[in-house]
Parts: C-alpha cells; sequence; structure tokens
C-alpha cells in the first residue's frame, strides 16, 4: 500500500523566477528519483512571510503531493532539503483518508481556476 | 432583615437565555483542516496568534487537537506568526 505525501518548501527570494523554478524542477526530479510518484504540483510565487527566516521576509512557496511507499524516500528528500542552501523552510505530511479527499477536491479547484483563466484570456 | 429581601426591581432583570455553543467542524461536516489556508485558522487564534481555547470557540476536543495541529504547521512555514501583536 502506497501512502500519500505532501511536502511544502519555501525557497530563498535571492532567486530569479527561472531559477526558483529550476530549483522546483530539481525537487520533483528527486522525489520521482527515490520512486515517488506526484499527484500534484502548486507553485505559490513570491509570498511574504509571517515572520524572518534567515533574515528574508519572502520566499517562493513550492507544494508537492506525491504517493509513495516506504519511509527511506521522505528520509532521503529530507536530506536533500537539508544539504540545499536554498531552502529556508519545508514540511512534509502524510495525508490520512480525509486529507486524501480534501486535496484531490483542492486539485480540481486549481485546475477549474486554471481552466477558467485560460478562457477569459483567450 | 426582610427589608433586605424586598428588592424590587423596576424593570424585571432580564435574563439572557446562554447560545448554545457548538463545533462548527462537526456542524458543517469538515473532516480536513488544512495549514495551507491561514485566513481560516485565524478565527482560532487571539490578537497575539495565540490558540483560543476550546471553551470560547465552542470546538469539539477531536477538531480542537486537529486545529492546534494545523496551527502548528502554519507557524512552521511562516503562514502564521508564533509571536504577534494586533494580528486582527
Amino acid at each position: 500500500m502506497s501512502k500519500r505525501y505532501e511536502t511544502v518548501f519555501i525557497l530563498t527570494p535571492v532567486l530569479s523566477d527561472d531559477q526558483a523554478k529550476e530549483a522546483a524542477k530539481k525537487f520533483k526530479k528527486t522525489i520521482t528519483d527515490l520512486g515517488g510518484k506526484i499527484v500534484n504540483e502548486e507553485h505559490w510565487g513570491l509570498r511574504k512571510l509571517a515572520y524572518p527566516i534567515q533574515k528574508k521576509t519572502t520566499g517562493f512557496y513550492q507544494l508537492f503531493e506525491f504517493s509513495g511507499e516506504g519511509e527511506e524516500i521522505i528520509g532521503n528528500l529530507e536530506v536533500a532539503y537539508k544539504r540545499d542552501e536554498r531552502i529556508l523552510r519545508f514540511l512534509t505530511v502524510a495525508l490520512d483518508k480525509h486529507a486524501v479527499a480534501y486535496a484531490d477536491k483542492r486539485k480540481g479547484k486549481v485546475a477549474e481556476a486554471k481552466t477558467k483563466k485560460k478562457e477569459n484570456a483567450a | 432583615m426582610s427589608k433586605q429581601n424586598d428588592i424590587r426591581y423596576l424593570n424585571p432583570p432580564t435574563v439572557e437565555a446562554k447560545k448554545k455553543k457548538y463545533c462548527r467542524f462537526k456542524k458543517s461536516g469538515i473532516k480536513y483542516i488544512d495549514y495551507k489556508d491561514p485566513d481560516f485558522l485565524l478565527k482560532f487564534v487571539n490578537e497575539q496568534g495565540k490558540l483560543l481555547p476550546r471553551r470560547l470557540t465552542g470546538t469539539s476536543l477531536k477538531f480542537q487537537r486537529k486545529v492546534a495541529q494545523a496551527v502548528k504547521r502554519s507557524r512552521h512555514l511562516a503562514l502564521m506568526p508564533y509571536v504577534a501583536d494586533l494580528l486582527k
């Protein structure tokens, strides 16, 4: 039985938009290399922090939702986070059945908003 | 002594019927409390960013634990402050 996880991390605002996307891509690859399957991803962009972290007041937020098996994947992912100096903060949580239902609903909403945006643009 | 017992009110003292508190999660059927939604979690903290007790919010124990967990996760990700004043 594979478990669903959700991981959010904050990248330093020193990076440019492209660099932030690049870093996010790197971690996406880390997850897939470790045997995780990406279910959903959200890029929240540059956000103000509620309190300064490492003297930074803003950060790029990135969310990945993935399913995987075993504890090693989480351990290895968090080691990768710690080794990377661009990461200000990270949080990984396992999702229970209610959380999975919520996440699926959220995913649907985000996708809907995106298509609507496209429709409006077109 | 009898005089003391003879207090008469001009207007009948109004005893307000206490509004029964209820758990908003049970009532509206919310099963998962999202730590990524700081605006919602703001309802469960005071101006200093401290968690409000159950006796004020009426949340049931089961969901109070989940609220606490969500607020703590939210603080860790700097979505909510650990300490603040004039949050509201």
